[in-house]
């Protein structure tokens, strides 16, 4: 308890986000990380390429994606120096961006007001439990009917299931505050709109974070839905188009590619949540969960 | 009020006079506290002591302003909190609860913290505020934790962080709601010994809610007994320790022969209690 106690000043932020990498590299679990790779790729290394299981016949093996992938002049005409291949990952990128920042824009304060105001929620709630549960490819033809050109109905798609996501999860957060914190405030003086800066935002930030993460999550699902069904560029657009045109590798390259802009992507979320919560790292250590 | 410290205190006069508290869930009618009147001099430290969930806690949140009363009035120095005509007092920092389980905003320093009441009523600038909060942590042997955040340092040291941050807002009357029931033993000894020490340098009125008898002898000027709910004093032990009061003092005749007194007093009503069954804590 002493050297917890002693150990006054919170490290600034980005010393703590260095001392957490640090850890990490020292622990066991990079080399574990590398161990789950190696087998996953040497599974279908092996499955595809030296047994040639049954089902597996068709499918592009690990080498010859990775061929594709760093080929100067690609088979399929997608590759890392293929500039069309960074159109489709920007293309992307930028709607995963627009989408986002305008469902944590909307979905924040709806989701906050929704756990602040009883009235509003009265009001909004039962809607919001109609249209939530109404999954995103349903959506389609009514966002191309609704919405001018082909970038603004992905868009729009993209957001709706990060925007649900994140109001129910700042909603949540709201609730979960506890209300000794809430009358605390009042018996210092706080007005009501002090006690929403300084207690229910910050109390709900954890799981608006959490909303969050998930967001970015459904998000990239969303993205690639209706990239298949409409745009001229985008990762999702790239499958498809690969898939009809029978360029298998290039499938590969897209899911890959799509699984390191995603894990990028809520990397940088929980790295912004760390940053925007310092107060809960000693919490959490403290507790033994990080 | 010769009990109470020399120290010319003029403000934190609490008065009940017949309050009454309904629950009424699931239109079962509960009296949580029925017909209760008592008074509380300036200065006072004066303990609530009755069985759990008696109705203490509601007594305290009336006076805190946190809900409303059915009947009766509080007043403060004379000026009618609720009653008649104004069911539920203004939740104000002229009284300010400590509650049980803490309520540091663990997303703030200790500092942020101790200084968050006179900068959200605009009373102070927010370097006038932390300076003041500094020397206040300093006072009471808090220094070095400033920068902490709540969730760094001993539970024992949130609370007396939560008490500096009342006294910053220099209140009538602090309120606390078994503040330290979750501490250990030692902790809580060490707890009641700040607890005198500020309680002589501001002169404060202290209500303080608990079941623990020796706690309320070692800590009071008065220890107002409950009766099992509905609640209202049963009875009322001047508490005539000298004072200043040490850990020593619990040693002593006088101090054993108050807690069997009360102890008797008690325990019809902790009986009551136990055969219906209560639910610790804020049953009501």
């Amino acid at each position: 308890m002493n050297a917890v106690a002693r150990r006054r000043a919170p490290m600034p932020r980005l010393a703590l986000t260095w001392f957490r990498l640090g850890a990490w590299l020292r622990s066991p679990k990079p080399c574990l990380a590398l161990a789950g790779y190696a087998l996953l790729l040497g599974f279908w290394y092996l499955s595809v390429e030296v047994f040639k299981l049954p089902r597996f016949a068709g499918m592009p093996g690990l080498t010859s994606v990775f061929h594709e992938w760093t080929s100067r002049n690609p088979t399929y005409g997608i590759s890392l120096y293929i500039p069309v291949y960074w159109v489709h990952i920007l293309v992307s990128l930028r709607r995963i961006g627009i989408a986002f920042l305008l469902a944590t824009a909307l979905g924040v304060p709806t989701g906050l007001m929704l756990g602040w105001s009883r009235a509003f929620k009265e009001y909004v709630f039962p809607l919001f439990e109609i249209l939530r549960p109404i999954p995103i490819l349903a959506w389609v033809p009514l966002a191309i009917i609704m919405l001018p050109g082909s970038e603004l109905p992905v868009i729009y798609l993209t957001f709706l299931a990060s925007f649900f996501a994140t109001a129910l999860n700042t909603m949540l957060g709201v609730r979960s505050i506890d209300n000794s914190y809430i009358l605390a405030a009042g018996c210092l003086g706080a007005s009501s709109l002090q006690t929403f800066r300084h207690v229910i935002i910050p109390g709900a930030l954890p799981f608006i974070f959490t909303g969050l993460q998930i967001s970015v999550g459904v998000a990239w699902f969303s993205l690639v839905a209706a990239e298949m069904v409409s745009g001229q560029f985008g990762l999702g657009y790239l499958i498809n188009t690969s898939y009809t045109s029978v360029e298998y590798p290039t499938i590969v390259i897209a899911m890959l590619t799509l699984g390191i802009v995603g894990y990028l992507s809520s990397a940088m979320v929980r790295l912004a949540g760390h940053w925007l919560m310092a107060w809960r790292v000693p919490q959490l250590v403290t507790d033994g969960r990080r | 009020m010769s009990l109470v410290s020399q120290k010319q205190v003029r403000r934190g006069a609490i008065r009940i006079e017949d309050a009454v508290k309904i629950y009424d869930p699931e239109g079962a009618h509960i009296l949580a506290v029925d017909h209760c009147s008592f008074a509380v001099a300036p200065g006072e430290i004066c303990m609530l002591l009755g069985p759990s969930g008696c109705g203490k806690t509601s007594l305290l949140n009336a006076i805190a302003g946190f809900h409303r009363l059915d009947g009766g009035a509080i007043y403060l120095d004379d000026e009618m909190l609720c009653g008649p005509g104004r069911r539920a007092a203004a939740i104000g920092p002229d009284r300010i609860v400590v509650f049980q389980n803490g309520a540091l905003f663990p997303w703030k320093t200790a500092l942020e913290n101790v200084a968050f009441g006179p900068v959200v009523q605009g009373r102070l600038s927010k370097p006038e505020a932390f300076a003041r909060a500094r020397q206040l942590m300093a006072d009471a042997g808090l220094g070095g934790h400033e920068d902490a955040y709540p969730g760094q340092i001993s539970s024992g040291l949130r609370r007396r962080v939560e008490i500096v941050r009342a006294l910053l807002n220099d209140p009538a009357v602090l309120l606390l709601d078994e503040p330290y029931r979750a501490l250990d033993a030692l902790t809580r000894s060490v707890m009641h010994e700040a607890l005198l020490d500020t309680h002589a340098r501001t002169g404060v009125t202290i209500i303080f809610i608990t079941h623990d008898i020796e706690e309320a002898v070692f800590l009071g000027h008065r220890v107002v007994v409950m009766t099992a709910r509905p609640c209202r004093p049963k009875r009322i032990f001047d508490i005539d320790l000298p004072r200043p009061r040490d850990i020593g003092i619990v040693a002593s005749k006088r101090f054993r022969e108050l807690t069997a007194e009360i102890a008797g007093t008690l325990d019809a009503e902790a009986l009551k209690s136990f055969a219906r069954g209560e639910k610790e804590g804020h049953a009501a």
